[in-house]
């Protein structure tokens, strides 16, 4: 069929590359306005730029929430929301206060066992919505209060105790050597979106019914992607015990709410099917640094929540308005 | 005749207590074309879903030639996976694989541009997302993706809907050389003109069973077959416009991707708008409900200047809109019929806010008698209602808010011919009773028999109009493909 002289002029491929990475673009951009926010409250506080320990202690704030995050982004990427994920997070954390002991070897043999309970919760959450067709919003409301109560009884009060070389090589507080997990987490996520079961994710946010009729197997990929998001959420937990050196079974209620909200930011469709990991990392990092720059601008932390609620309503319309401009423009 | 490539023996079908097939048989021989063709809900989508495996049949079996046949089937419903690009849709499932056995993304586009290029695609570009390319292109993606998969059977159900001519010529390309390949094809379409000129053999359904096999059949006698009963004639017997007052002008009116347009719209008329798919008629439709509104220009009601700039000022100023996809651009489709018709006029229906349930079942009972809507009750979700049905509840939720001004945009595409019928009754009715209709359609027969003179657009602008002595398929399909530069513009607009 020869085109028609009528036919709509192609897109470049700039232009194509541009309005279907929107989301990750804004995302960027986002993030780009946060470092400069964060930057200019701290050297007027501090009548200084932020330096190396700073960078590190951004770094090591955001890490949890990057992996929680990236967790969440899989079931997002399905159409699904996960709310479990902040009883995940505080059962991983509850259970490396109780196992670890002294020794790093210890560790990271109870590590590998935590993620694996992380990916068990997932599995839960994933059978239940793939093979139970129930709604994934009820499955993880109820395995959420499941999750956290087991947090509970594993660590009835908040202690415990993680062996320093543990904290030294997850959240290393002297230089930002966690920027490596992230790295590491990056090429993971690249080398996932290139499998099968990548693309498949994909296909089914886009349309379950079609996807399934183009022979994806569905509920085999669903129960990957909340598998991967409870093993993500537990290694949050992980990052977060590290990070505080003890345990504590309610630290990680807020990643429910929080990891959305970086998913959000990144790009990601809650309706499915577009969006990234690469950008829920880039939202991670924009919620952290706006906590950040709350701070240093002596915001009383009473009214911390307010001024996130307000900066997350803003990015979400204001970044609505220019993607679609920019598709409208195309 | 050799063993068949694919047949299916005493097949029936019920879905939750409705029978869709009983005992309905059909044989494909390798290197033929079968056409399948029936009213809507005669069973033929059922059929073809069996044929390819997708549902199991409750009683009766499918034979195939070999156990390992290849069967490739193009939904009636779209499946292009819309946030994807075409690319990734075409290969999906066999996407080519670089370093460490992952996918290479960056190769998808151009070996996508390879396999189009090779069935004769070479318009559409695979790096555009699904969701951003016309209907008509997802049609032909959806259908390039299926061939490439090689099938030794390829079923094709309504696979034309949203193609105008110049594609069907290509698809039916395609159709040729698989058949001289030894691949054996069935086809639906409620276009006869595309049956005739493709099928081997016509199988003839009614009501969930085969009524017949023919080599050739005449439109007539098939449409008898099909329905059960002689239709005189499909369209209504034509009938002069009234002379009535000018109800709806644009002036100048752009909307995206249109030049500025001028137009007058009589009450009683049925004003016809033609042209191949892709050149302005959807913005014109959605521009004179509001969804967007226009960019420039005037609109003037009655001689009154009206701003349209959202669907809830067009229903103000009496314009209606029923598009051709009335499942996201007008129905409840979980919604009953009653609901349906009643749910922008509930506070007519209301005193002191609560519904007169008396007056509100009399307005549905007389709203389904008065359109013919074949449903077994007011409470029916719409959803379960065949296609033609559902428009006509969608036409008729329209006429109870009064509006005089009707905007038909391909109303009729995929609808049975019985149903066609019975909406084109209805159209010529209302224009008798002094609607001003203004009607598209991507079937040039139709306007040249509905309409009281056709207006044609090409590239977002009208080039030609033809009165409804000079008006005939040939002519509106030629104006429609005239190019611009040689344009000779008869009984300019």
């Amino acid at each position: 069929m020869q085109p028609d002289a009528a036919a709509l002029p192609r897109g470049s491929r700039l232009g194509h590359a541009i309005g279907q990475n929107i989301g990750l673009i804004l995302a960027g951009a986002i993030l780009a306005l946060a470092v400069a926010g964060f930057l200019l409250v701290y050297s007027i506080e501090q009548h200084r730029l932020p330096g190396n320990f700073e960078l590190t202690s951004t770094v090591n704030n955001a890490i949890p929430l990057v992996f929680a995050a990236v967790g969440q982004s899989f079931v997002v990427l399905t159409r699904g929301i996960d709310l479990s994920v902040g009883g995940v997070v505080d059962l991983a954390n509850a259970l490396a206060a109780v196992t670890m002991g002294k020794s790093l070897g210890g560790a990271l043999l109870w590590s590998a066992v935590i993620l694996a309970v992380g990916a068990a919760c997932g599995l839960v959450n994933g059978l239940l919505v793939a093979f139970g067709r129930l709604q994934p919003i009820v499955v993880t409301l109820a395995t959420l209060s499941i999750y956290q109560g087991l947090a509970i009884r594993v660590l009835p009060a908040p202690g415990g105790a993680i062996p320093p070389a543990y904290t030294n090589l997850l959240v290393n507080p002297n230089a930002p050597w966690a920027l490596v997990y992230i790295g590491l987490l990056v090429l993971a996520w690249a080398g996932f979106r290139r499998s099968r079961t990548g693309v498949d994710l994909y296909a089914i946010g886009n349309d379950e019914a079609s996807a399934r009729a183009l022979g994806v197997n569905v509920l085999r990929t669903k129960i990957i992607a909340y598998m991967l998001d409870g093993a993500l959420a537990a290694a949050a937990g992980l990052f977060l015990a590290a990070s505080a050196t003890a345990g504590d079974a309610t630290t990680g209620n807020s990643y429910t709410l929080t990891s959305i909200v970086a998913v959000v930011l990144g790009g990601v469709s809650l309706f499915g099917g577009r969006g990234s990991a690469a950008g829920a990392i880039a939202g991670a990092f924009i919620t952290t640094l706006i906590v950040n720059i709350l701070f240093f601008s002596h915001v009383n932390p009473l009214y911390q929540s307010f001024y996130e609620g307000v900066f997350l309503i803003v990015a979400v319309v204001l970044g609505g308005a220019i993607g679609g401009a920019i598709r409208r423009r195309r | 005749m050799t063993a068949p490539a694919i047949a299916a023996r005493g097949v029936s079908k019920s879905f939750g207590g409705v029978k869709a097939l009983t005992g309905a048989s059909i044989a494909v021989a390798r290197g033929s074309v079968h056409a399948l063709v029936g009213e809507n809900g005669a069973g033929k989508s059922t059929l073809i879903k069996i044929l390819g495996g997708r549902i199991a049949a409750d009683e009766g079996s499918v034979e195939t030639a070999g156990p390992s046949l290849r069967i490739g089937t193009v939904f009636q419903e779209l499946t292009l996976l819309p946030y994807m690009t075409v690319a990734e849709n075409l290969l999906l499932g066999r996407e080519p694989r670089g370093r460490l056995g992952l996918i290479d993304r960056a190769a998808m586009p151009r070996l996508a541009e390879a396999e189009l290029a090779g069935l004769g695609i070479t318009h559409i570009d695979p790096r555009a997302l699904a969701a951003d390319i016309s209907l008509a292109e997802r049609q032909i993606i959806e259908i390039a993706r299926v061939i490439m998969a090689r099938p030794q059977v390829l079923l094709l159900d309504e696979a034309t809907s949203a193609l105008v001519e110049r594609e069907v010529a290509w698809l039916f390309g395609q159709i040729r050389a698989l058949r001289d390949a030894g691949v054996a094809i069935v086809f639906t379409s409620h276009r006869w003109g595309e049956i005739t000129s493709i099928a081997d053999e016509i199988t003839i359904f009614r009501n969930g069973s085969d009524v017949g096999t023919f080599t050739t059949i005449g439109e007539d006698e098939a449409i008898t077959l099909m329905t059960g009963q002689a239709l005189e004639t499909i369209f209504p017997a034509r009938f002069a416009p009234s002379s009535g007052p000018v109800l709806l002008s644009l002036r100048g009116a752009r909307a995206e991707g249109t030049a500025p347009l001028d137009l007058d719209l009589r009450a009683g008329e049925i004003l016809g708008i033609g042209g191949l798919a892709g050149h302005g008629h959807r913005a014109l439709f959605f521009g004179l409900f509001g969804a967007p509104g226009f960019r420039e220009g005037r609109i003037e009601r009655e001689g009154r200047p009206v701003r349209i700039t959202a669907p809830w000022d067009a229903i103000r100023a009496g314009i209606a809109l029923v598009p051709e996809d009335r499942k996201s651009e007008g129905l409840f489709l979980p919604l009953s019929v009653r609901d349906n018709f009643t749910l922008p006029i509930l506070r007519q229906l209301s005193r002191f806010g609560i519904l007169r349930l008396g007056a509100e079942h009399a307005t549905v009972a007389e709203s389904i008698r008065r359109l013919a809507v074949r449903t077994p009750s007011a409470q029916q979700p719409v959803g379960a209602l065949s296609g033609g049905n559902q428009q006509k509840v969608l036409l008729g939720r329209w006429l109870l808010t009064r509006s005089r001004i009707l905007l038909l945009y391909d109303v009729t595409r995929g609808v049975d011919v019985a149903t066609k019928h019975e909406i084109y009754e209805l159209i010529a009715g209302l224009a008798r009773e002094g609607y001003a209709i203004l009607f598209y359609s991507s079937d040039a027969e139709e306007l040249a028999h509905l309409c009281h003179r056709v207006k044609v657009m090409r590239r977002g602008a009208f080039v030609a109009e033809l009165p409804a002595d000079a008006l005939s398929a040939e002519a509106i399909v030629a104006a429609a493909m005239r190019e611009s530069g040689q344009t000779e513009t008869p009984h300019a607009a």
